[in-house]
């Protein structure tokens, strides 16, 4: 089989496995980068969620060739020297998580987001989740880490 | 029990809640505590003897006949550096016990909160512990915790008196030291154990902190390991590997009740792959999933099927199958009866019957099942997500004939439970597969076998006949529950003439615990029938409650709910308004529900109000965090979440065909906290679930004049 070259959290990986496979067992099976989970297999819960030129990417429906040169991004990649990323932040001051096992997909669809929108409002954010889910029911407090964030966040980066 | 009258107590002692309690193991072997002292290194043990321990954490065997064991209770090790670790055998889905009990811990012992660490869940190093369900981590395992962090932190004092030969009373323990004030003198917890290897053995003495001391606990704290979990680093049981690690797959029966005639595995390449035919189960492993499942796929099999009852057929398969027995103890036998339901309904000007279900429902924990065994020189491990890690051992030792101590179970903070995971399968088929393949093996279900392997909420009819004075006052009552389950089962109101019962039944579906249990479904039909009553009397649903109200606690809430909904409400078009009120497993609620019914016959539900007291609060902003988790899931199972199935087959076996709540259902939130620091603290996790769906459903009645008796209430939109 040809080598797969993945360009993961700014990292260069030559990879030998089955185009065919996801590019979440790619992740989680190869490479031990389980932050990205495996929810539902077909899209529906957006745990499995990574960004694939900053664009929010269900790994779980993604053929690993098809994302081979693309940079991307998983959870694991958002820390910077120790400091957490603004959205990172605000999930856990916020306490918007309970189990956690959704966390790390809401907090990936939430940096896309702020990176689309740098000020989105509540319904905003509500029409940018709705394709995740989390079981525990905390969605008030996800909404409100967003806006959390991005107050935080406002005039500089995300 | 037939003739007897209701207990005045605060439980109802129909039967334990037979889902949840599973039977105590058949042996428990003691933990060589010199072996784990050795391991632990120097510094300060403290264990607290069992004795005073509440039954049901102590877990006694074989039914709660004899003396108490001779166990442990808790323990916490002290370690020279300071290190504080306490040991539970409780873990943490979700409900934030590994922070409310760090926080007990650092209260008693007055140590800061970073210095202590909790190991959860692991059959090896914790005290033995029933499981982690029915809402009992806050009332009984922080007390515990407490007693044995009180005796610690006495010790500690003991210490510094010897050292310092200075009088007791003028020592202070605070932020993990002893401080002498007379003499500025301080030491901290980890120098005064000198780096020996102290081991004290406390007997229970059950004087904790009262709640005007607590400093650490009764405030709002992050989530100790929050950061581990928005970076991905923590790890659940799927995202764990070992060296050497193999993939499992299970071969699932075409059908419920299907039995395996023969299997021909001819296709698959054994050089690569282990195959396991032992009895019905089937599977296989490999050294990467993809080959583990194409190697499943590749098997041929062949079964027998049985006939099997469909969703649409349950409710009278359930009242019409014979009530099950169980083990001749008779519990759920007998009616709770007082008085006469007969002859006052006979007196009264308002009577009412009606026939309430409940469909069942499935847990669907984001992270499904999954476990990882190893054996090694004749023991097996596994690290598993359940809410039983002893009773899982047990299910383990008698699957391969082990002894107790040659297993151990490891349970890593879980991608949440809600009740669904009590049980072992998971750990017992890769514990199947890891000794056949001669590796340790990695299973983690698929999003379908956990949404048609795990068992459901179970399903249930309950027939309620009522009498009542043209007031609204009630004069009889009389509730037959059938198959779902006795929790909640019991009404707060007062009424002379009652008969209660419950009536178990063999379900064709696996069914099992789920969070609140059945007081969701004896909620759901007793408030709704109240609100009949009020309406077929003509009283606001507020005042017909407070009249046949004497329980202060109930009281309570139902005004604070009241209070912050704004009751009575001023009329809205295509708006409804609704209330219920109850108490279960110690806490008491009541909920108020706003809906709109949208054009094309829609229901959104706007707003939820419950007002909710537990006794003192532990942490006030996970309290919260619970009670509204706990109304966004009652969310789901009011409004359309529902398993379907047809010839034993769940179809509705993925998220795309069973819904839940998502982000845009959510109505706005309001919790209201009713604080009894006067109180001890009862579990949360569950009972706000429990007024969810009568609220709403009788909001939709007050909104269209339909009245909805079956859970979910509108699946497809409002009844045409």
């Amino acid at each position: 089989m040809p080598l797969l070259e993945l360009q993961i959290n700014g990292v260069s990986r030559r990879l030998d496995v089955d185009p065919e496979r996801s590019l979440l067992s790619v992740l989680r099976d190869d490479l031990d980068l389980t932050g990205a989970k495996y929810g539902c297999g077909e899209g529906q819960c957006g745990a499995c969620t990574v960004l694939v030129d900053d664009r929010p990417t269900r790994s779980c429906l993604t053929k690993v060739a098809s994302v081979a040169g693309r940079p991307l991004i998983t959870i694991e990649g958002l820390e910077r020297s120790g400091q957490l990323h603004p959205v990172q932040k605000a999930f856990a001051e916020a306490d918007a998580m309970q189990c956690g096992y959704c966390t790390p997909g809401m907090i990936m669809e939430s940096v896309a987001l702020l990176r689309r929108q740098a000020d989105p409002a509540a319904p905003e954010i509500v029409h940018a989740l709705e394709g995740h889910i989390c079981r525990c029911g905390t969605y008030d407090r996800i909404v409100r880490a967003v806006r959390r964030a991005a107050e935080a966040t406002k005039g500089g980066t995300g | 029990m037939s003739g007897a009258p209701p207990p005045s107590g605060d439980r109802l002692t129909l039967e334990p809640e037979r889902y949840e309690l599973a039977a105590g193991p058949a042996y428990r072997f003691d933990v060589d505590r010199r072996e784990f002292v050795k391991l632990l290194g120097g510094g300060l043990v403290v264990m607290v003897a069992a004795a005073a321990a509440p039954a049901q954490e102590s877990g006694a065997r074989g039914g709660g006949a004899g003396s108490p064991p001779r166990e442990i209770a808790a323990w916490l090790h002290v370690a020279a550096d300071g290190t504080v670790t306490a040991y539970t055998g409780k873990v943490e889905f979700g409900q934030d016990i590994r922070t409310s009990l760090t926080q007990a811990v650092a209260d008693e012992l007055r140590a800061p909160l970073p210095s202590i660490r909790l190991v959860m869940g692991d059959t090896d190093l914790t005290p033995f512990d029933q499981g982690t369900f029915g809402s009992r981590t806050t009332p009984f395992m922080a007390a515990q915790l407490r007693q044995v962090a009180a005796a610690a932190r006495e010790t500690l004092l003991d210490l510094a008196v010897a050292k310092w030969s200075v009088d007791r009373s003028a020592l202070d323990a605070r932020e993990g030291e002893v401080v002498h004030a007379p003499s500025g003198r301080a030491l901290r917890f980890g120098e005064l154990t000198q780096g020996q290897a102290l081991v004290r053995t406390v007997a229970a003495d059950p004087s904790p902190t009262p709640v005007s001391r607590w400093t650490v606990a009764g405030r709002s704290i992050p989530k100790v390991n929050a950061r581990d979990i928005v970076t991905g680093r923590h790890r659940y049981t799927s995202d764990l590997t070992r060296p050497g690690l193999w993939h499992g797959r299970v071969l699932r029966p075409p059908a419920i009740g299907a039995t395996l005639v023969s299997l021909d595995a001819s296709g698959v390449d054994t050089k690569r792959v282990s195959v396991v035919h032992d009895g019905d189960f089937v599977g296989v492993s490999a050294p990467t999933a993809a080959e583990a499942a194409l190697a499943a796929g590749q098997l041929k099999a062949d079964w027998k099927t049985s006939p099997q009852p469909s969703d649409g057929q349950i409710f009278e398969y359930l009242k019409k199958t014979p009530p099950e027995t169980r083990d001749g103890d008779g519990r759920g036998a007998g009616a709770q009866v007082s008085g006469s339901v007969a002859q006052a309904r006979a007196a009264a000007p308002l009577r009412l019957e009606q026939s309430y279900t409940v469909a069942y429902i499935a847990h669907a924990p984001l992270e499904p099942r999954a476990a990882l065994a190893e054996w090694r020189d004749g023991k097996l491990t596994v690290w598993t997500g359940t809410q039983r890690p002893f009773g899982v051992r047990t299910e383990l030792a008698e699957a391969f004939r082990l002894s107790e101590e040659k297993v151990r179970v490891i349970v890593p903070d879980t991608g949440a439970g809600y009740g669904g995971k009590h049980t072992g399968e998971a750990a017992i088929e890769a514990a199947r597969l890891a000794r056949a393949a001669g590796h340790p093996v990695k299973l983690v279900w698929t999003r379908e076998e956990e949404f048609a392997w795990a068992y459901f909420r179970p399903a249930g009819v309950i027939d309620v006949k009522s009498g009542a004075r043209a007031d609204g006052t009630l004069t009889a009552w009389e509730f037959h529950t059938y198959n779902c389950g006795a929790s909640g089962i019991r009404t707060p109101y007062d009424v002379a003439n009652q008969t209660v019962q419950f009536h178990p039944v063999r379900s064709p579906l696996r069914q099992g615990s789920y969070r609140a249990l059945a007081a969701t479904a004896n909620h759901f039909a007793r408030e709704t029938h109240m609100d009949e009553v009020a309406r077929a009397a003509g009283v606001d649903a507020l005042e017909m409650r407070r009249r046949n109200l004497k329980d202060a606690r109930v009281r309570a809430v139902l005004d604070a709910a009241a209070e912050r909904f704004g009751w009575p409400p001023s009329r809205t078009p295509a708006r409804g308004y609704g209330l219920a009120a109850g108490t279960e497993k110690g806490s008491y609620l009541a909920t108020g529900a706003e809906v709109s019914i949208e054009p094309g016959g829609g229901v959104r539900v706007r707003r939820l109000v419950t007002a909710f007291e537990c006794g003192a609060v532990v942490n006030p902003d996970h309290l919260r965090n619970q009670v509204e988790g706990a109304m966004v899931q009652g969310l789901g199972g009011a409004l359309f979440e529902a398993v379907r199935f047809e010839d034993g087959l769940i179809t509705t076996d993925r998220f795309s065909r069973y819904r839940v709540p998502r982000f845009s259902d959510v109505p706005e939130l309001d919790v209201v906290l009713v604080d009894r620091p006067d109180l001890p603290s009862a579990g949360a996790g569950e009972t706000p679930l429990v007024c969810v769906a009568p609220a709403i459903g009788n909001a939709i009645f007050d909104a269209t004049g339909t009245r909805l008796r079956s859970l979910p209430l509108v699946p497809s939109g409002l009844p045409k």
